[in-house]
């Protein structure tokens, strides 16, 4: 019998271990290896790595393991873990024209310097699939797959990511657009200054566009998928908007440590740096043009890198006076809301013994019954609220 | 492809269903007729409604022509040309008078097209009312009662902020003089194409799962104002490749320098039109 008030120990205990049980499934089934979820489960650790907020695949890797797959749960370990580092300083902000683009794609231009890359992407398989992988192989994936294995020979040959296809710069579609005067350059602001760090500080609604670009960089990419979504289905956008360009690549981390006083290379990451053009039609004083939408994810993160451009194009006209009707533009709805580890913990919580307060609730509802309802019908009358039990509880 | 799907992936009874939706949606022209929509394995956004319109469409002897952005080579049309070809075995084209049925995302091909082919048509937002009702049974009451002012006032306020009506593409039609309905991410210099075709044109939104339709010989009129008449864009560049003063041209960026270049989006009208020019050169 379920009784939660004596025994909570030893049922903790056996939970604890029925879970690292299950976990592991049978002993006859090889244990998975922390390089094969790094390697053949590498867009499950690069979505725990942008939600995690945390660039480290060792932490990410052993996370996904521990969490039995369970994303957002191997998430909250990454916070955990983050939380306990140590701040040691802020790099310079990496520079995307740089970057080694694997995969390149505008969606506004045929084409543009530096050329459309489509690289390894899903987006034209089929999705078919492959219960028997050397039956049902279609050309779209094998093409993939040979890709993906030319970039894993790379791979072992080099260091990450060296089988990269473009090290020229790439120039950005938004700086194009701004050169034709068709985009107005941006203040600016984030470049070099210093900015406000959310992991070290209360989120405070009006959110600056650094910290709302903070918590849309670490939010659950479901969670935005669809409220990005529903700005597309008229619920905040009045039109279709463009993707002016999408890039997924590695970018050098530069740093100056202050005993040495000159930048350092001290790594490189993987990330995904999306423009979404909107149009405008211009104002009294502002002429008509695009505005644009931003968003930069670790890892290859495309559908939540496009979702939190669309999002921020959205906060950003919101704070600029157009109206709010509808949650895609409501600053506090989105970021407030778009934190997985806050979300499912506050959720989750409603499994947690809460037998005190449903009492004080049982009397207090009781109460209400006999005074403001059975005591108010005429005496041959009484009716009881259809689900109400007969006796008391 | 594995044996043990249908011919053109869907099974009958998911085709007939389409088929039953489609001799709705003809019969009233440009009504939005919900239907069962599937799962397609590719995504929505990518034409799930339009695939689904060809698969029940498709029979044995059936020419398939795919277009995207106007060009038989774009990615996405090599994709759905690949799927057909692997699950139908059917003939594919990239000659327009040639094709039976042609799929399409976002243009009508310049060559004219004539009685007995179907266009099939990929649509995002079924609904030209979404960006002004978002909320699917207000909108609803309103293609019913015929309450189209809303719309008319937007384009109003176009007019009034912006001297002209500033809607570039999905440019809303009233066909056969009731309904007003969405031509589909077309440029609106496609519009006049729907008017009196002598084609079948259908709509399939996959992702909102609504099927409409545009018979044969129907008025199209692309919504305007007496004193604001509808207008098409216009360049003052020609195709850099094939000369073309008249089709619809993409905007080619070089150089980072603000480098451009103009080309036809229909690759096989351009391509036509290059051939048909080279005897005339000295």
């Amino acid at each position: 019998m379920y009784v939660a008030v004596k025994g909570g120990q030893t049922a903790v205990r056996n939970s604890r271990r029925l879970v690292t049980r299950t976990r592991r499934g049978p002993e006859t089934i090889p244990e998975i290896g922390p390089d094969q979820i790094e390697n053949q489960l590498g867009l499950a650790v690069d979505r725990v790595m942008a939600e995690g907020a945390l660039y480290d695949k060792r932490a990410v890797v052993q996370a996904i393991k521990q969490a039995q797959g369970d994303l957002v749960e191997a998430v909250f370990l990454v916070r955990a873990y983050r939380t306990t580092l140590k701040r040691f300083g802020n790099s310079t902000p990496v520079n995307t024209r740089k970057m080694r683009a694997i995969r390149r794609v505008s969606g506004a231009f045929k084409d543009l310097p530096g050329g459309q890359i489509l690289g390894p992407t899903y987006d034209y398989t089929h999705r078919l699939i492959e219960f028997d992988p050397d039956m049902d192989k279609d050309t779209a994936n094998q093409t993939l797959e040979e890709a993906g294995e030319k970039e894993a020979t790379n791979k072992s040959q080099t260091k990450e990511g060296k089988g990269a296809q473009t090290t020229a710069p790439l120039p950005r579609v938004m700086e194009i657009l701004i050169q034709q005067g068709l985009m107005e350059k941006g203040p600016g602001e984030l470049i070099g200054e210093p900015t406000q760090d959310l992991t070290r500080q209360p989120l405070k609604i009006p959110a600056a566009r650094s910290i709302r670009l903070q918590a849309l960089a670490r939010g659950d990419e479901g969670f935005l998928l669809s409220s990005a979504y529903s700005l597309q289905r008229g619920f905040g956008l009045d039109r279709h908007p463009f993707l002016g360009e999408l890039r997924v690549g590695f970018v050098e981390v530069l740093y100056t440590p202050p005993e040495l006083g000159f930048e350092i290379k001290i790594g490189e990451i993987k990330i995904t740096e999306c423009f979404m053009i909107n149009r405008f039609n211009g104002e009294k004083d502002r002429s008509p043009g695009f505005e644009n939408g931003y968003g930069l994810i670790f890892g290859q993160n495309e559908r939540k890198a496009m979702s939190v451009s669309l999002l921020d194009r959205s906060l950003q006209n919101a704070e600029e006076g157009k109206a709010v009707k509808y949650p895609g533009q409501d600053q506090e709805f989105i970021l407030a809301h778009s934190d997985n580890v806050e979300a499912s913990g506050f959720v989750q919580h409603l499994k947690l013994p809460h037998y005190v307060d449903f009492q004080s609730e049982l009397l207090s509802v009781r109460s209400l019954q006999k005074t403001n309802y059975l005591e108010k019908q005429a005496p041959g009358k009484t009716k009881r609220p259809k689900s109400a039990p007969e006796k008391n509880l | 492809m594995p044996s043990h799907y249908n011919f053109a992936y869907l099974d009958e009874q998911s085709k007939k269903m389409i088929r039953r939706a489609i001799l709705k949606a003809m019969a009233i022209p440009g009504f939005q007729v919900p239907f069962g929509g599937r799962e397609m394995p590719l995504p929505y956004g990518w034409g799930t409604g339009g695939i689904q319109l060809t698969a029940s469409l498709l029979g044995k002897e059936d020419i398939l022509k795919v277009i995207d952005q106007g060009s038989n080579d774009t990615v996405n049309a090599v994709s759905i040309k690949d799927f057909f070809r692997r699950t139908a075995h059917v003939e594919i084209t990239e000659i327009t008078p040639r094709a039976t049925i042609i799929q399409t995302r976002h243009r009508i091909p310049e060559t004219p097209l004539t009685q007995g082919q179907i266009m099939v048509y990929q649509v995002p937002i079924p609904d030209p009312l979404q960006f002004i009702e978002p909320k699917r049974p207000e909108a609803a009451k309103m293609h019913a009662f015929e309450e189209y002012g809303a719309m008319y006032v937007k384009l109003y306020e176009d007019i009034a902020c912006h001297g002209r009506i500033v809607t570039a593409f999905d440019y809303p039609v009233r066909v056969h003089n009731r309904y007003i309905a969405s031509p589909s991410p077309i440029p609106k210099f496609d519009n006049p194409k729907l008017h009196q075709s002598p084609a079948v044109h259908l709509f399939g939104a996959g992702r909102e799962k609504r099927i409409y339709a545009v018979p044969p010989y129907t008025d199209v009129v692309s919504l305007d104002f007496e004193d604001y008449p509808f207008e098409l864009e216009a360049w003052e560049e020609s195709c850099a490749i094939c000369g073309s003063h008249t089709s619809f041209l993409d905007e080619i960026i070089m150089d980072d320098q603000g480098t451009r270049m103009f080309v036809c989006s229909d690759s096989e009208y351009c391509a036509n039109t290059l051939e048909k020019e080279v005897p005339c050169q000295p």
